[in-house]
């Protein structure tokens, strides 16, 4: 196997241990759901903390929809934190002191793993629509080939939220015995037609923007900005709930009085303008169309004549953990329940708390003292079983 | 927790086989599975209605699902535990027929503990004060109570006569005393047990 490269970046806030980009020769394509292969692929990722003599305390953490491999690190286009600060460092329940941890950016991402951006060998241009349609399935297995490259044989654990948490549990249904848990925070076994509808619109978002060219935006030089912002805007509103928007934005102005107009009136609407507009510095349109995509598609049962207990048969030497947010209205508590007695009727261990709070879906990323605890016991104990010290 | 062990706690204890797959019912913050994973090395999952008492067993490192008894129970697969507790809970729930056959379902034993209704103090109050209980295993009152379906023993026998139950074991239970076996069909145990703790069987 070759080695990543380019070599591993230099730590840069601490605890970063490594990472880069690893290209799979042609010979090693990933094989998609779709029937179609994609070669030669690319994975970008990061480690934090070390590798463990008998290979035993990896973890694989897996990021959202527009997330991407910078879990710890500083983001190299905003320039901000890594996305899970507040869980993934030294005293945090996932302490690089004790657990080898990885985080990859996903198949069809715009980070670095291969996707609409990258280059179609066959052309030597960008892929643009041309590119494969891919499936949850297909991005996980293009991280376990990425761990398998790593020389880890058994996963500690898998974490993921929201899409990161579809893909934990997909795990579990393909490669149950290559992980010891499985962590799913506020995700879902399936879209629901609600899911389904609010991506549909910032899909369509995207493709009215004259400056998406049917996908081909790059080689005309230009960015379908507009289209993605608005995408994006619509997105943020289903991470927020009602209650959180209310206590943060209120009825509040941005200025004395109305402007009569359509200027942004409400500190909401500019709140929403800056969250798309900053979006857009580090998103693809393509990505974006590719990765909520496979999102509709995701339907853990189907494979299994609709009955999501036949996903986990397979699956019951794994420890679960399953998290919810009280407020959160993407992925609902119900998606949770839904997926917890699919692993009680399978015969799993399995935990199950609904967290409340009024943030949101995204109180994913924000200061939630009851979800670290609720991850810090669970990944604690199972760290105890596996014999981590 | 070892010097004030719960008299119903110390039965259980007794009761459950070393490496029991174990499945409490209603485990609050997990005292009984932890002392339980602890004793005997049981594989245990806890089910619990608040997001406290979850989160307090995460933390301890035990394996729960926040969940409903009454509506959660028919989740788990038919036979999948060795034994199935309901500690102190069945009065709470609100269909305590489908629960305790759910149990028997889930599980080749249940362990089921509830205060007798029947008990000599509770009897008094109705009658010398025209009062509802208010005792040392029934402390709130009426308003407040979070038990809605209280029985006494000989109700819980007709119960379990007539979801076909067989009863393995019975001892009575009083708060600072070890748990004395008795026979539950007695008239006179139906007076004197303030508490009872029936490990059930399927069939006979």
């Amino acid at each position: 196997m070759k080695a990543p490269s380019p070599a591993p970046a230099p730590a840069q806030d601490g605890i970063e241990s490594g990472g880069g980009v690893w290209r799979f020769p042609a010979d090693r394509p990933l094989r998609l759901d779709s029937g179609a292969t994609l070669s030669p692929l690319e994975v970008a990722y990061r480690t934090y903390g070390t590798l463990n003599a008998d290979r035993s305390n990896a973890v694989l953490v897996m990021h959202a929809l527009t997330g991407d491999q910078y879990l710890a690190s500083t983001h190299p286009v905003t320039g901000k934190p890594g996305w899970w600060t507040r869980v993934v460092g030294r005293g945090l329940p996932l302490d690089p002191d004790r657990f080898f941890i990885i985080c990859a950016n996903v198949l069809g991402g715009c980070m670095g793993t291969t996707g609409p951006g990258s280059t179609d060998p066959a052309t030597g241009a960008p892929w643009g629509l041309s590119f494969p349609v891919i499936t949850i399935a297909d991005m996980v297995r293009a991280q376990a080939m990425l761990v398998e490259a790593l020389g880890i044989e058994t996963l500690f654990a898998v974490v993921g939220a929201s899409m990161g948490g579809m893909q934990a549990l997909q795990w579990a249904a393909d490669y149950p015995e290559r992980i010891f848990s499985a962590v799913c925070i506020a995700g879902a076994a399936r879209h629901s037609a609600q899911n389904i509808a609010f991506h549909e619109v910032g899909r369509a978002a995207i493709m009215a923007d004259p400056d998406w060219r049917g996908g081909a935006y790059e080689a005309a030089g230009v960015r379908p900005e507009k289209g993605l912002a608005v995408a994006r805007m619509a997105a943020h509103i289903t991470y927020l709930s009602e209650a959180a928007l209310q206590r943060k934005f209120g009825r509040e102005l941005q200025r004395d009085g109305l402007s009569w107009g359509f200027e942004t009136d409400f500190q909401v609407e500019s709140y929403l303008r800056h969250q798309g507009a900053s979006f857009v510095d580090r998103f693809d349109a393509n990505s974006y169309l590719y990765i909520t995509r496979a999102l509709d598609y995701f339907d853990l049962a189907a494979a299994y004549d609709g009955q999501l207990a036949g996903a986990f048969a397979r699956a019951r030497d794994v420890r679960f953990c399953v998290l919810s947010f009280s407020s959160d209205w993407l992925y609902s508590t119900a998606e949770s329940r839904h997926v917890v007695r699919a692993l009680n009727a399978a015969g799993c261990r399995a935990s199950f708390v609904e967290i409340e709070t009024d943030k949101g879906h995204d109180a994913i990323f924000l200061d939630e003292p009851a979800l670290d605890s609720a991850l810090r016991g669970f990944l604690a104990s199972a760290a105890e079983k596996r014999g981590l010290a | 927790m070892t010097t004030a062990l719960r008299e119903d706690f110390r039965e259980i204890l007794r009761l459950t086989p070393p490496g029991a797959r174990v499945l409490d019912v209603g485990c609050g913050e997990g005292d009984l599975l932890d002392l339980l994973a602890r004793e005997r090395g049981v594989d245990g999952q806890g089910l619990e209605i608040s997001a406290e008492g979850v989160a307090a067993c995460l933390a301890r490192g035990l394996a729960v699902v926040q969940g409903d008894a009454d509506r959660d129970l028919d989740s788990f697969p038919t036979r999948a535990f060795d034994m199935a507790i309901l500690s102190k809970t069945l009065q709470q729930m609100r269909d305590p027929r489908h629960v305790v056959s759910e149990l028997l379902r889930i599980a080749d034993r249940a362990v089921v503990s509830f205060p007798n209704f029947g008990h000599w103090r509770v009897r008094w109050a109705l009658l010398a004060r025209g009062r509802m209980p208010e005792t040392r295993t029934l402390p709130n009152p009426w308003w407040s109570t979070p038990n809605i379906h209280l029985c006494t023993l000989h109700d819980f026998l007709a119960l379990t006569d007539d979801l076909g139950l067989a009863i393995e074991s019975c001892a009575a239970l009083s708060e600072g005393r070890p748990a004395r076996p008795i026979d539950p069909r007695s008239v006179l145990e139906n007076w004197r047990a303030e508490a009872a703790v029936f490990v059930l069987r399927r069939g006979g």
